[in-house]
């Protein structure tokens, strides 16, 4: 176990250095100087020598790069070039709206599936079945920009319920939930979907099960035993998918965060990288990797100490 | 044959023939611009319309499907490429170094944020339909690699292996001769899936400007130029929509289709 | 308003607290400013949120673009030009500390400094000692006449901070306006709030917030919903027809300094050869670029001059469309069969929409285009600084921006000598018939030579609450001056 754990741990390590390396890589090849993109087209060479130096940009890449890791380490994430504030305060600001998002996208997401899978995995093959299906089917095929763009059309422009975008802040809780209501069901709806589909397989996968052959003999209807016996025992491909979809929710809503124009994180992404800011590309980018890593390192770590065969053959075996 | 697959062999065609024939043929000239007559409606002369420059929506959407091919058949084919070799590998190699590396390496790819890399491949190298193409083919990778690891496996333990084996033959004709014709059926469905994504994926970088550059036609950047058109001329953004909605659902459908038909316990990734 | 009228509002008033006059703005822009320090960077939404509302100058542009006296209320310059001196206002900062005549030394010296990060230093260029005669008075010496420098003073690059609050200036602007700042949501909006002691007309709005809404649907989602009480350079002018026919809301089209080009790389083949520009110029129908890119919001410029600007010559018809005259044109330069050429992009509506309309164009004659959209940072990088191009559209948006033509290293590169002389001569006079004439002539000279391919100069659309007055409707510098908006009712 112990060998185990000491293998992983530096793999890990690994991993996060060569993340890293690749991050910095890829923005620094990325044409565009940050200072020619601050002082415009009537800069003078003088003044953005000036700029430069004053960003440290002047720095050569080696030394920038060491700068940044050492930096992180430290939980200095850098100051952004265009804001001039740390990357670590603008993170933890635009948190507050990312975070919350891919919370609730989730929540609705697991709400929307759960009894979908439920309900089509115990009429297997009926109508109600078919038609759920049908649903996921189309859920999983709709662009989730183009939903959202329907979304606004509809509640923001025809009907006026909520408000087309943008984002109140936390300290008006009613208007803020308002606010990110549509950009949450236009992130949710392709995520319950696949979840759906995904829970109703493994449901339909537990069926064949002994203790649900059981289940059924003592006289309960397939509903009864899949909710009774089946849920709890399909649901570990569903969490571990959960897993995956949350991290892609934190990131992934750039576009959904485009379209109803909310500051969160996804955004500043964006943003930074046409600014050419790049160290807040750097350290958010690395950030969100790092999330990601240590997640599946604490996936797997579990998997390990619940079943010791996986130690020896790898996850997913 | 279930309903499913017929119909998603159905729509799946549709649009594989409207883009063959755009090859040789579209209803109009899509080069040609023609202002005055720009966001009509669905009539016998255009059969859905007209787009913001007046031109022909239909050829735009004959035209952009073989863009979305294009891309999604590519990047599925560097994803498969690259990544079964790899899957044959580690699996061949089971608890080894390089096993390990390959796992790590797959787990560091799906740990990136897959649209934030595209958008720096696009800052660095430009936007354009090859960098798109690696962009989707690049996260295409791992999915194949892991997803070949994992059904190698079991079928390294089968009878016919050990006897392969005895008989003296390396891992790496093994992997060729005997373990990848048993994955056939998996890989098949699994590049379904994956093309329908990578459609999906074209229309998403495409509708924030990073995949094919105008006038070369795409399904994506017709719904970003028709955003702020929709409630002048619905059509415009509704059926690029509804297009990219059916082709993905069409395959998807076949997709699923298939698996059922050829087997349906197979284990695919949808991620 | 009648007297008849007056009774009615304050019997209105007095009837119903509902009916109480709105004092506060919720105002939509779509670029949101990277810091908020408009003497160190180029940006124009710094100015578009600060100018005449946070920051003031010595000098200001109103609305017209003239020149009106600002923080200097009066000024003296001597007969041989090179001394100004200017009476000042009796101002305070936001945050209680005074203004006077060392705050002005302090802002102009920073920006002339050595190691300025000044966008447009060489504004200051002139300048050669800047002196505290009192707290009221301030002198500049010139090393040479400089018959603009009151107009480069209302640049908002030379606006006037203070160095108690310099160090926090790009989180906590501190300045002399009718409104301070105080509070920044990043990545969505900034709120302003009128300054108690201000030193000039107090402002009618109390409160004002800037909401930076990029995406263009998103932008006609949130003034259709009323989400935003107006938004200032609206981005879809498709959608600018809804707004006039919806009585909620008013649309005011107004003029900027952006002059709209199809630039040429005058320094590379075939573009080195001035019958390709002409044919270039005749294969591009403006109307079709400016009804397709623009739906026909925008003037049609055959130079590089603002239309509303009294010295402007309309010599559009110097570049009438003519594809037949395009091919003569281009079958005399040696390419009767065309030529490749590349066409790069930057982000705006205008030059990507535009793009491929005079893409099209342009393949009617002949020439063949490969567009590639840029980002700014890498349109600044490959096109501005590497003058790797053949083609580029773009609005120069500084005004009286003419002088670019005679910079042999601009990115354009044209820089004829000739050119160069009419420039030289108009440093050296300042009589007002003769400077026309040699604008005049400029104009021409760009003209006749097809330097670049001139399109349209850009329009300012705002879309508005009905009931909202004050606003700008030109914009003769990026601003938003708030200090004349109310409410009607």
């Amino acid at each position: 176990m112990w060998f185990y754990l000491a293998r992983r741990l530096l793999s890990l390590g690994v991993s996060l250095i060569a993340a890293s390396a690749v991050i910095f890589l890829v923005v620094e090849i990325a044409p565009g100087d940050p200072a020619a993109y601050m002082l415009g087209i009537n800069a003078q060479p003088e003044t953005l020598a000036a700029l430069r130096t004053e960003l440290s940009l002047d720095l050569p890449a080696p030394a920038r790069y060491w700068h940044w890791i050492t930096g992180m380490l430290g939980g200095d994430f850098g100051t952004s070039y265009t804001y001039r504030t740390p990357v670590a305060d603008m993170v933890a600001d635009r948190l507050t709206v990312s975070l919350p998002l891919a919370v609730m996208a989730l929540v609705l997401a697991v709400a929307v599936a759960l009894p979908a899978g439920l309900f089509a995995a115990s009429r297997r093959g009926k109508p109600g079945d078919v038609a759920v299906m049908g649903a996921a089917q189309l859920g999983v095929a709709v662009p989730n920009f183009w939903f959202a763009m329907l979304l606004v059309l509809g509640f923001a422009i025809t009907w006026r319920i909520f408000p087309s975008g943008g984002f109140p802040g936390w300290d008006q809780p009613l208007q803020a939930l308002r606010a990110l209501t549509l950009p949450t069901i236009a992130l949710a709806l392709p995520q319950a979907a696949i979840l759906a589909r995904v829970l109703r397989s493994s449901l339909i996968d537990a069926l064949h099960e002994d203790y649900i052959r059981t289940a059924r003999a003592k006289g309960l209807t397939p509903g009864q035993a899949l909710r009774r016996h089946g849920l709890r025992n399909a649901l570990i491909p569903v969490l571990t998918l959960m897993g995956l979809q949350f991290s892609f929710l934190l990131a992934g809503a750039i576009i959904i965060e485009q379209v109803f124009y909310l500051p969160g994180l996804g955004r500043l992404i964006f943003q930074s990288i046409s600014q050419r800011d790049l160290i807040t590309v750097e350290s958010v980018t690395m950030l969100l990797v790092f999330a990601v890593i240590v997640v599946n390192f604490l996936t797997d770590v579990a998997y390990a100490v619940a079943d010791p065969r996986l130690r020896r053959q790898g996850r997913r075996a | 044959m279930s309903r499913a697959l017929i119909l998603g062999m159905v729509l799946t065609l549709t649009v594989l023939a409207g883009a063959a024939l755009s090859l040789v043929w579209t209803p109009y000239d899509i080069t040609q611009m023609s202002i005055p007559d720009r966001l009509q409606g669905p009539s016998g002369a255009h059969w859905l319309g007209t787009d913001h420059f007046g031109r022909d929506i239909l050829s735009m959407l004959m035209l952009g499907a073989r863009t979305s091919i294009a891309v999604a058949l590519v990047a599925v084919g560097i994803g498969a490429g690259v990544g079964v070799p790899l899957g044959l590998t580690a699996a061949a190699r089971r608890g080894g170094l390089v096993d390990e590396a390959i796992s790590r390496l797959s787990d560091l790819v799906f740990a990136f944020p897959s649209l934030v890399i595209a958008i720096l491949i696009t800052a660095s190298f430009g936007a354009s339909a090859l960098n798109a193409i690696l962009a989707i083919g690049i996260f295409n990778i791992p999915v194949f690699a892991r997803l070949t690891r994992g059904a190698a496996l079991p079928v390294w333990q089968r009878e016919f292996i050990l006897a392969a084996r005895t008989f003296g033959k390396g891992a790496g004709r093994i992997s060729v001769e005997h373990i990848l014709p048993n994955l056939t059926n998996l890989l098949i469905v699994q590049c379904t899936i994956q093309f329908s994504l990578g459609i999906l994926a074209e229309a998403g970088l495409s509708y924030v400007g990073l995949g094919a550059q105008p006038p070369t036609p795409s399904w994506g950047r017709m719904l970003a130029d028709a955003q702020t058109l929709v409630t002048l001329a619905p059509h415009v953004a509704l059926i690029p929509g509804l297009t990219i909605v059916l082709t993905v659902l069409g395959l998807n459908l076949l997709g699923d289709g298939l698996r059922d038909a050829l087997d349906p316990r197979l284990k695919v990734i949808r991620a | 308003m009648t007297f008849s009228r007056l009774i009615v509002a304050a019997f209105a008033l007095s009837a119903s607290a509902a009916a109480a006059q709105q004092t506060d703005l919720t105002i939509a822009l779509q670029l949101e400013p990277p810091h908020l320090d408009p003497t160190s960077a180029a940006a124009g939404a710094i100015d578009s949120v600060l100018y005449a509302n946070v920051f003031e100058g010595l000098t200001r542009f109103d609305q017209t673009g003239a020149v009106q006296p600002a923080l200097a209320q009066s000024w003296e310059i001597s007969d041989d030009g090179l001394t100004y001196t200017f009476t000042l206002a009796e101002a305070t900062f936001h945050d209680g500390t005074s203004f006077d005549a060392e705050d002005v030394k302090f802002s102009l010296d920073r920006a002339r400094a050595d190691d300025s990060v000044n966008a447009q230093k060489p504004l200051f260029e002139a300048i050669e000692t800047v002196e505290v005669v009192d707290a009221r008075t301030v002198r500049l010496t010139l090393s040479k006449p400089e018959g603009n420098l009151l107009f480069n003073l209302a640049w908002g690059d030379a606006v006037i901070v203070a160095p108690e609050s310099i160090e926090t200036i790009k989180s906590a602007p501190v300045g002399t306006g009718p409104f301070r700042f105080a509070d920044w949501r990043q990545g969505d909006s900034i709120t302003l709030t009128a300054f108690d002691d201000y030193w000039g007309k107090a402002p009618a709005l109390t409160e004002a917030t800037f909401k930076f809404i990029s995406d263009p649907t998103a932008a006609f989602a949130a003034v259709m919903a009323q989400d935003v009480d107006a938004f200032a350079g609206f981005p879809a002018p498709e959608n600018l027809p809804i707004f006039e026919a919806d009585p909620r809301f008013q649309v005011l089209v107004g003029s900027t300094e952006g002059e709209t080009i199809l630039a040429m790389n005058n320094g590379e083949a075939p573009f080195d050869n001035p019958k390709v520009r002409a044919a270039v110029a005749h294969a591009i129908d403006r109307q079709a670029v400016i009804d397709g890119a623009m739906y026909g919001y925008g003037t049609p410029i055959g130079t590089h001059f603002a239309p509303h600007n009294p010295d402007y010559l309309d010599l559009t018809n110097l570049s009438a469309f003519d594809p037949e005259q395009a091919k003569a044109l281009l079958a005399e330069a040696g390419y009767p069969d065309g030529f490749e050429t590349t066409l790069k992009l930057p982000p705006p509506s205008y030059a990507r929409r535009g793009g491929e309309i005079i893409a099209s164009q342009l393949r009617a004659v002949g020439i063949e285009t490969q567009i590639t959209n840029l980002e700014w940072a890498q349109w600044l990088e490959e096109v501005f600084r590497g003058k790797d191009f053949g083609l580029t559209i773009v609005s120069h948006t500084e005004p009286m921006d003419i002088s670019i033509y005679a910079r042999p290293d601009y990115y354009f590169q044209y820089g004829a000598p000739e050119l160069v002389a009419v420039f030289d001569a108009l440093g050296a006079t300042s009589d007002p018939a003769e400077r026309t004439t040699l604008l005049q002539d400029a104009q021409r000279m760009i003209a006749e030579d097809h330097v670049n391919a001139y399109l349209f100069q850009l329009a300012f659309p705002t879309v508005a609450d009905a009931r909202l007055e004050g606003l700008w409707q030109n914009q003769p510098t990026q601003a938003t001056d708030l200090t004349a908006v109310r409410w009607t009712q």
